[in-house]
């Protein structure tokens, strides 16, 4: 077994600190090792994006890189998304519009939603599509997931977040 | 699916990480976007003993114009790619391609030197590299080096770089003025590799007669292919339906395609024949402009 290494990190805001394998995957290291489950693991292979976390504001596949690459890194993930207990305006949109149904795919829609909006608050249907081309769901058919990024993108235009 | 185990090693410079190569031997890897790898790791198709970290090494990740060439860092992610006012205004090939690699997750760790390094022929930059007419620096212990693009793919999964180097920047000639790109590939779904796909880069001279041009195909053989005999038919002639026509067959009799799941070889035969088309014709459109 090759030797542990330290991992510092930050996530959802709480600095941590927590030795692993080189080889971990981020995503077992963030469920596993932090003990936040809400991060999915679906394909395991880089297509579903049902792990997607930010990584210093960006989109990644957690499935898809070493935890030792993240150290020293800021890492958001769907736990992160509510403040103060009250549900992000996204979580409201996807509980209104009935943008889940079994809901595993949800997590990773959630992140790469809120990456969309942070660059982009109010998309188009297409560029809503587009941003979240890398993150696949077998319920809905997608329909309801866009309107629930449309109601969330309305929401905090409002005043929201 | 939990990859084998390695020595992870995290170089600052570049010439600690050619070192570190070049110390470990030909069972180390250079662990870049590693979109590629990781995968291939997870179902054992790579079992590299040392991975070397190359992403904190600062001044490797850049896109300008300097010198006649434009210059991408071997780090550049694609997303960064994608992002750029210089890329978009000016690079619509580079563009057109950035935007069908993958999905928007990948291409934000997925980088430019690595979809070349990889020796890939269903990647999407080699075939769009080969259109462009670019150039590889390769950066081992005796320095720099240049490759040709023409040199730099060697059979599946291989290329010319030697084992002690590292991918460090890709140069293409800027284009002149009258010169447009385009790039059309068909996936099966956002993600996937190409079922087949065309890049197309050309120049037009003052009468509109096509002066110079590369053309490169993606996933229809052992190598990405550059169609040369498709570039001779148009050299020097205007892009009229029957010049298009007799290209485009000549990009299809240079493809190699073998049946997959992605579809017979006839078939992707005549795919490329369809989107070498589509690709000159919006090339021409866009070196009007």
């Amino acid at each position: 077994m090759a030797k542990k290494e330290l991992i510092k990190l930050k996530i959802n805001g709480k600095e941590r600190e927590v030795a692993a394998e080189p080889r971990l995957l981020l995503v077992h290291f963030i469920r596993e090792q932090l003990g936040l489950t809400g991060t999915h693991v679906g394909c395991d292979t880089s297509n579903c994006g049902a792990c997607t976390v930010l990584l210093n504001g960006k989109t990644v596949k957690s499935c898809t890189m070493f935890a030792v690459q993240a150290d020293g890194a800021e890492i958001m993930t769907v736990e992160g998304l509510p403040s103060n207990g009250a549900l992000h305006p996204l979580q409201e949109g996807f509980k209104e519009e009935h943008g889940l149904q079994c809901g595993f795919c949800t997590p990773g829609m959630l992140i790469s939603s809120y990456a969309l909006l942070k660059k982009n608050p109010n998309p188009t249907e297409a560029e809503i599509r587009w941003g979240i081309s890398g993150n696949l769901c077998r319920c809905t058919g997608y329909q309801n997931i866009v309107k629930a990024v449309q109601f969330a993108s309305k929401k905090m235009a409002q005043g929201g977040k | 699916m939990i990859p084998p185990a390695f020595e992870y090693l995290r170089p600052k410079t570049l010439p600690e990480a050619v070192g570190l190569l070049q110390q470990h031997g030909e069972d180390a890897k250079i662990l870049s976007g590693g979109q590629s790898l990781i995968p291939m790791m997870k179902l054992r198709l790579a079992r590299p003993s040392h991975l070397i970290d190359i992403n904190r090494i600062a001044g490797l990740s850049y896109i300008r114009e300097d010198g006649g060439f434009l210059k991408i860092g071997g780090l550049t992610r694609e997303a960064e790619l994608e992002a750029s006012e210089l890329i978009r205004t000016k690079y619509p090939l580079l563009l057109d391609t950035a935007r069908v690699i993958a999905d928007p997750q990948v291409r934000n760790l997925a980088t430019v030197g690595g979809n070349l390094a990889h020796g890939d022929p269903a990647n999407d930059h080699p075939a769009t590299m080969l259109a462009l007419g670019a150039q590889i620096v390769a950066t081992g212990a005796k320095g720099e080096r240049v490759i040709a693009i023409d040199d730099f793919f060697v059979s599946l999964f291989t290329t010319s770089l030697d084992h002690g180097e590292i991918l460090t920047e890709i140069r293409i000639p800027i284009p002149p003025a009258k010169s447009g790109g385009a790039y059309f590939k068909l996936e099966r779904k956002v993600g996937d590799f190409a079922t087949a796909a065309v890049a197309v880069q050309l120049t037009l001279d003052g009468p509109g007669a096509v002066q110079k041009v590369g053309i490169g195909l993606t996933n229809v053989g052992g190598t990405p292919i550059r169609a040369k005999r498709a570039e001779e038919a148009l050299r020097g002639k205007k892009l009229d339906a029957a010049t298009i026509g007799a290209a485009a067959q000549a990009a299809a009799d240079a493809a190699q395609p073998s049946s997959d799941l992605r579809g017979p070889a006839a078939y992707k035969t005549g795919l490329i024949k369809e989107l070498t088309k589509r690709a000159l014709a919006r090339a021409a459109e866009r070196a009007g402009k």
